[in-house]
């Protein structure tokens, strides 16, 4: 077996991890699934590509450097993109979500989460067509690495930007205040107002960062793959089996499960076949949650 | 004589609009004094408890800290006015370490004053001192409950309220509790106690109240109340009748 999905299944998997991460949150904090999560991706990826062409057209050499396929014109994307993202969530729950948590069960959020996603990918569908976009189209020759493994200069910056925003997240989740209220919130709603944290608040910042991480991967996956309105709920199915099977509420669960499903998707690719990508990964997740019900890092209920 | 600085009036509350389980219960409490609200199970002591603390909604009634009305006030605004809730069970964050638990509570004073109140307040719980970095849902019973009492104390609060600290737990450490209680009494604390455990509770309070179906039944002195042969009987049974 050749060593190569090692390297496609760690870029897919941080990827997959980054979306996870917000969907996990939203999930533990907000106690639905989320099935927007994955507009906040496709809508995050084409904010980078607009930016990023509008400052190309504006000054030319923004538009790559190094051996890469991109420039600081799409770095800046990136960060529109991020801000594009928590516009978006904090819009989505204002107007949508708030007055349905206070009425409605979660039966009722989780429908309303899957029809307010049809309408924001028809949306954007109207707005940029279903035609597959890129941020460039130059081909990339990838680099040795040994052993048969080989990446594009692509692939590595943006495994190199995922472990920076793991990094980040991981601060904001342990090192700030905000991020304690997270945690606390997520374990006990109730415990959290009395100890003085507004959970109204805490509700905006599980927005806010979902949607700004879901963004960030949408744009790393149009880096290395292509831009569709669909791609982010393609990425459904492998973000809400990375966020099971790290355990709902656990960001270090969200990123293994992340790199579990992409390692995992691209070695059945290489021994499978293409049909086979999502089928292995879901196996793999079964096998899993039979041992361990709770995820890898689960809590128990 | 001391106004209290506490005051539920005429609370009528509950989970479901129209069903109270609190209809018209009272109390007061002053600081520097252990109030205990005492009754058998279904009086609705800890709804009441859980209604002063904004968890449980309020249909009629007045609550008062230090005469300003906080009855519409949001639960998460309750500690910054002065009055701190220890919820009877899930009381720590259990995935978070002991000094997590603490710095989340913390928060909401200046931050020149944050270090010093975290110093303070290990310095009260030494044996949470020796454990910081432990995560609290590795604490024993007993020290859980210590851990829930810090978090509420570290910011200096004007009224403590505890939802049956002793439930639980085994007799030593229910002493080791109550002792702490009436350490923290001792700084000037008002304490509202609700407990199952009337012997403890009547044995470290000053006053009690005894609440029947969301009433209030008696109310008096702790000492009056456990020498009153009608209440031991009637709510009490054998628990106190020895201790009376």
């Amino acid at each position: 077996m050749n060593l190569q999905f090692v390297a496609d299944g760690l870029a897919m998997g941080a990827m997959i991890g980054l979306g996870a991460i917000g969907l996990t949150l939203t999930y533990s904090i907000l106690r639905f699934a989320n099935f927007v999560h994955g507009e906040f991706i496709a809508w995050g990826a084409y904010t980078g590509l607009v930016v990023a062409n509008g400052l190309i057209v504006l000054s030319p050499k923004s538009g790559s450097f190094g051996p890469f396929s991109f420039g600081w014109a799409l770095l800046i994307g990136l960060f529109a993109a991020m801000l594009c993202g928590v516009a978006l969530a904090l819009l989505v729950d204002k107007f949508a979500f708030k007055q349905l948590r206070m009425q409605s069960n979660t039966i009722v959020l989780v429908i309303a989460s899957f029809g307010l996603s049809l309408a924001l990918r028809s949306l954007l569908e109207f707005f940029v067509t279903s035609q597959p976009a890129y941020y460039s189209r130059d081909i990339q020759m990838a680099v040795p690495l040994g052993l048969g493994v080989r990446v594009t200069p692509d692939q590595l910056l943006v495994l190199a930007l995922a472990a920076g925003l793991l990094v980040v997240v991981h601060v904001i989740l342990t090192r700030t205040h905000a991020g304690r209220a997270m945690r606390a919130f997520s374990e006990n709603p109730l415990l959290a107002e009395v100890a003085g944290i507004d959970g109204a608040a805490v509700v905006r910042m599980t927005w806010a960062l979902g949607g700004a991480l879901a963004a960030a991967s949408g744009v790393m996956l149009g880096i290395t793959v292509q831009i569709r309105p669909t791609m982010g709920f393609d990425m459904l199915l492998p973000l809400f089996a990375a966020a099971i099977l790290g355990g709902i509420g656990s960001v270090p669960g969200a990123v293994m499960g992340g790199l579990i499903i992409g390692l995992a998707e691209a070695g059945g690719v290489q021994l499978f076949g293409g049909s086979y990508r999502a089928a292995v990964a879901f196996l793999i997740l079964i096998a899993v949650l039979l041992v361990r019900p709770n995820g890898l890092f689960g809590r128990r209920p | 004589m001391t106004a209290p600085i506490l005051e539920a009036t005429r609370i009528v509350a509950g989970y479901e609009p129209g069903l109270p389980i609190v209809r018209g219960a009272s109390i007061a409490a002053k600081a520097g004094e252990i109030t205990a609200i005492l009754g058998p199970n279904g009086a609705g002591k800890s709804t009441l408890i859980k209604a002063i603390a904004g968890l449980v909604l309020v249909s009629s009634g007045k609550i008062t800290l230090a005469d300003a009305d906080i009855t519409e006030t949001p639960a998460h605004q309750h500690i910054r006015q002065g009055l701190a809730f220890v919820p009877q069970t899930e009381n720590v964050f259990a995935g978070m370490s002991v000094e997590e638990n603490l710095k989340i509570a913390v928060h909401i004073l200046p931050k020149a004053a944050r270090a010093d109140r975290l110093e303070k307040t290990f310095a009260l719980f030494p044996d949470l001192a020796r454990q910081r970095q432990l995560l609290a849902g590795r604490l024993s019973g007993g020290q859980r409950q210590m851990l829930a009492a810090a978090r509420a104390l570290v910011v200096e609060p004007r009224v403590l309220m505890l939802d049956e600290p002793s439930a639980g737990l085994s007799p030593k450490f229910v002493a080791s509790v109550f002792a702490k209680l009436v350490e923290i009494r001792q700084i000037g604390v008002a304490i509202v106690l609700v407990e199952q455990n009337v012997r403890a509770a009547l044995a470290i309070a000053d006053r009690a109240y005894v609440l029947v179906e969301g009433e209030n039944r008696h109310e008096g002195t702790a000492r009056d109340l456990a020498n009153d042969p009608n209440v031991a009987a009637l709510y009490f049974g054998a628990h106190t009748e020895r201790a009376a």
